[in-house]
């Protein structure tokens, strides 16, 4: 079989578990998507529809960067509300600019089944046998879940630390040592050393700092801020951070978790909103449960399942008085704007906190 | 004993629906207020109960709730997440009536289909109607009438439909988008009037029989998982052999259009032109552009029949 080169587009730090899950399946090299920067978004927005939602522009952003750095195979997931229709469309536009590439989508509209998993693998590997593939399936989504309890430490912490750029430094390293990783035991085993190393790293105290809950869509809440901007424009204030929306939430706890949300909060939705609608209520209501000081959401412009959803988490904040404020990025979405309306938004919790 | 009375808004899925619901409640006995045309306060009222970035049919349909609110006892919403296995609709029907019980104090009658779940049209219409309090036999009744009703008048609109396709020699246009924005006072019909005025025959892409929808709308596009979309699909694959142009309306930001509105567009080789439509949008843009599309259609159909002769 001919040697061809895979290659999808980024979301958070992922790309490192999927990197090692495909290079020990498949006999092809693996190439990702180059680093997101401002060209990505602009190549993706010159041939997006106009008011598709942000995810989009850069997916396909990120697909031009990689055919042209060599790509032959593509590879999208898919699910929720319109991102499971993202794939064919993307293979469409980009088949219409002249690429030659072949195309696969891992999940078809919303049925995520590990048999359709296998044989859109079997194709990119026709040797592939399935004890192989479920082995390294297991220890991906493993690898997954420890990613994600750490990043919660670094979430927490990196505002505050010490010396700048040392949890930067050691996710790095951290990531380095997962992609090489030999099985379960050496898996868990760098899990925790790294946790111990996490957590030893000196931060400044704190007493007395304000907690703020980050809920919303869940790209914006990884990708374009994956360098902790927010974290860390936060942490200058004083504010600790708490977040919830990982890959680990969306593939194991979702499912068991959505009839007891929808309990919870039987006052304000009786049925699920889509994608993640109800669960950003429910964490809203949890929040203030929790005594937290103030709430940011963050979404794409026209991300339709957060638009229904806003007017109810509206209201839970109204009846509570929990100060909220709502982001909306769009291809124009700038630094500096997010800067002002935070402060503004930190004053205002600052001043609430004194009241009481 | 008094008479339940009951709005339905004028709006959204109400032009898809209309028969079914109207003829349901009539034959359970309520009375039934419908919302008038939409028209800018209705729009104007709207925008003050939903989101700034919601789609424009959603705004005006706030503001149809909102004139209800204090004319009837019960207004009609409704949720549905599946309509048919592996398939799906826009999330804002998903979260309507939810929306609307926490935006308005008001009761809310409400169905909701999810297929998924087993709960189909007729166990949620049921459900309705125990919530109103009838006795269920009455309420299955009542459901299989209206049902049958639709089916009929569905039939006689399709027909009518057809005899356009067979018989006229003018110039025919297909005019595809949702219903609620094809017939809307404030969207489609300004539309629609015109190219009737210009001796059109308008073709509707909702008035399509979606019997071979599976078929018709997978040359477009394989995977497509939105129902209402689908449909719209199928009725141009359908149609655009005997048509001489598409428009494609839609209205801004629709999520389900914003997609497949590009694949339509990128594959679907007639002469094609898509309005895109908002909240500040002024008729005699709408109309320039029309013109100049009815005039190249006018052009491409002469110089056609100069060459057959």
């Amino acid at each position: 079989m001919k040697k061809e080169i895979i290659s999808f587009p980024h979301l958070g730090d992922y790309s490192v578990p999927i990197t090692y899950f495909l290079t020990h399946t498949t006999p092809h090299e693996i190439r990702p998507a180059p680093k997101i920067t401002k060209q990505t978004l602009e190549l993706g927005s010159k041939y997006s529809p106009d008011y598709v939602c942000i995810p989009f522009k850069y997916n396909l952003g990120n697909f031009i960067e990689s055919l042209e750095n060599g790509a032959t195979i593509l590879l999208q997931a898919g699910g929720g509300c319109r991102y499971g229709y993202y794939a064919e469309v993307q293979e469409k536009i980009l088949k219409d600019l002249g690429y030659d590439f072949q195309f696969y989508s891992l999940v078809d509209s919303d049925h995520f089944t590990v048999s359709h998993m296998f044989q859109t693998f079997r194709k990119l590997n026709p040797h592939l046998p399935f004890l192989k593939f479920a082995y390294y399936a297991l220890l991906t989504l493993l690898m997954i879940f420890y990613m994600d309890k750490l990043d919660e430490i670094i979430r927490q912490n990196i505002g505050f630390e010490k010396k700048p750029g040392l949890f930067r430094k050691t996710k790095t390293e951290m990531l380095e040592t997962f992609s090489h990783t030999k099985g379960f035991l050496s898996l868990t085993r760098a899990y925790f050393r790294y946790k111990k190393k996490f957590q030893r790293i000196e931060i400044r105290s704190k007493e007395n700092c304000l907690r703020v809950g980050i809920i919303g869509e869940l790209y914006t809440a990884m990708e374009p801020f994956a360098t902790y901007f927010l974290e860390e424009e936060l942490a200058k204030m004083n504010i600790e951070i708490k977040r919830f929306t990982n890959v680990t939430y969306l593939l194991f706890l979702k499912k068991w978790k959505t009839r007891g949300m929808l309990r919870k909060i039987h006052r304000y939705c009786y049925y699920t909103l889509g994608a993640d609608g109800m669960d950003n209520v429910y964490r809203a209501k949890y929040l203030i449960e929790e005594g937290f000081d103030g709430i940011i959401h963050t979404k794409p412009f026209g991300c339709t399942p957060e638009i229904g959803a806003i007017p109810i988490i509206d209201k839970v904040c109204k009846e509570e008085e929990m100060p909220i404020i709502y982001f909306s990025f769009d291809s124009g979405a700038s630094d500096t704007g997010i800067k002002t309306r935070l402060e503004a938004f930190y004053d205002m919790i600052q001043a609430k906190r004194g009241r009481e | 004993m008094n008479k339940i009375t009951i709005g339905i808004p004028k709006a959204l899925l109400y032009y898809k629906y209309k028969d079914l619901w109207v003829k349901f409640f009539e034959n359970l006995g309520c009375e039934i207020i419908i919302s008038p045309n939409t028209n800018r306060e209705i729009l104007e009222e709207g925008k003050k109960y939903v989101l700034d970035e919601a789609c424009l049919p959603m705004k005006i349909y706030m503001g149809h709730v909102q004139y209800l609110l204090d004319k009837c006892d019960y207004v009609l919403t409704f949720r549905i997440a599946c309509l048919k296995r592996g398939e799906k609709v826009c999330t804002n029907f998903m979260a309507l009536y939810d929306l609307c019980r926490n935006t308005f104090e008001k009761r809310f009658l409400h169905y909701n289909i999810d297929i998924t779940k087993r709960e189909t049209e007729e166990f949620s219409f049921i459900t309705m109607g125990l919530e109103l309090g009838f006795p269920w036999r009455k309420i299955r009744k009542a459901y299989r009438d209206a049902k049958a009703y639709e089916t009929l008048m569905k039939e006689r609109r399709y027909s009518k439909q057809k005899n356009i396709l067979g018989s006229s020699k003018k110039l025919k246009i297909l005019l595809a988008g949702h219903p609620y924005n094809l017939y809307d006072n404030l969207i489609g019909k300004e539309i629609s009037r015109y190219l009737e005025e210009q001796g059109i025959d308008l073709l509707y892409s909702d008035l399509y029989d979606t019997k071979y929808v599976e078929i018709d709308s997978k040359k477009i596009s394989p995977k497509n998982y939105f129902t209402y979309n689908k449909e719209i699909m199928g009725s141009i694959v359908s149609y655009q052999e005997d048509v001489d142009g598409i428009i494609l309306l839609t209205t801004f930001p629709c999520g389900p259009d914003s997609l497949c509105n590009e694949m339509i567009v990128r594959t679907v080789q007639k002469p094609l032109i898509t309005l895109l439509i908002d909240e500040l949008n002024s008729d005699a843009g709408l109309i320039t552009r029309l013109e100049s599309f009815v005039d190249i259609l006018n052009e491409r159909k002469n110089l056609h029949e100069e060459r057959n002769h």
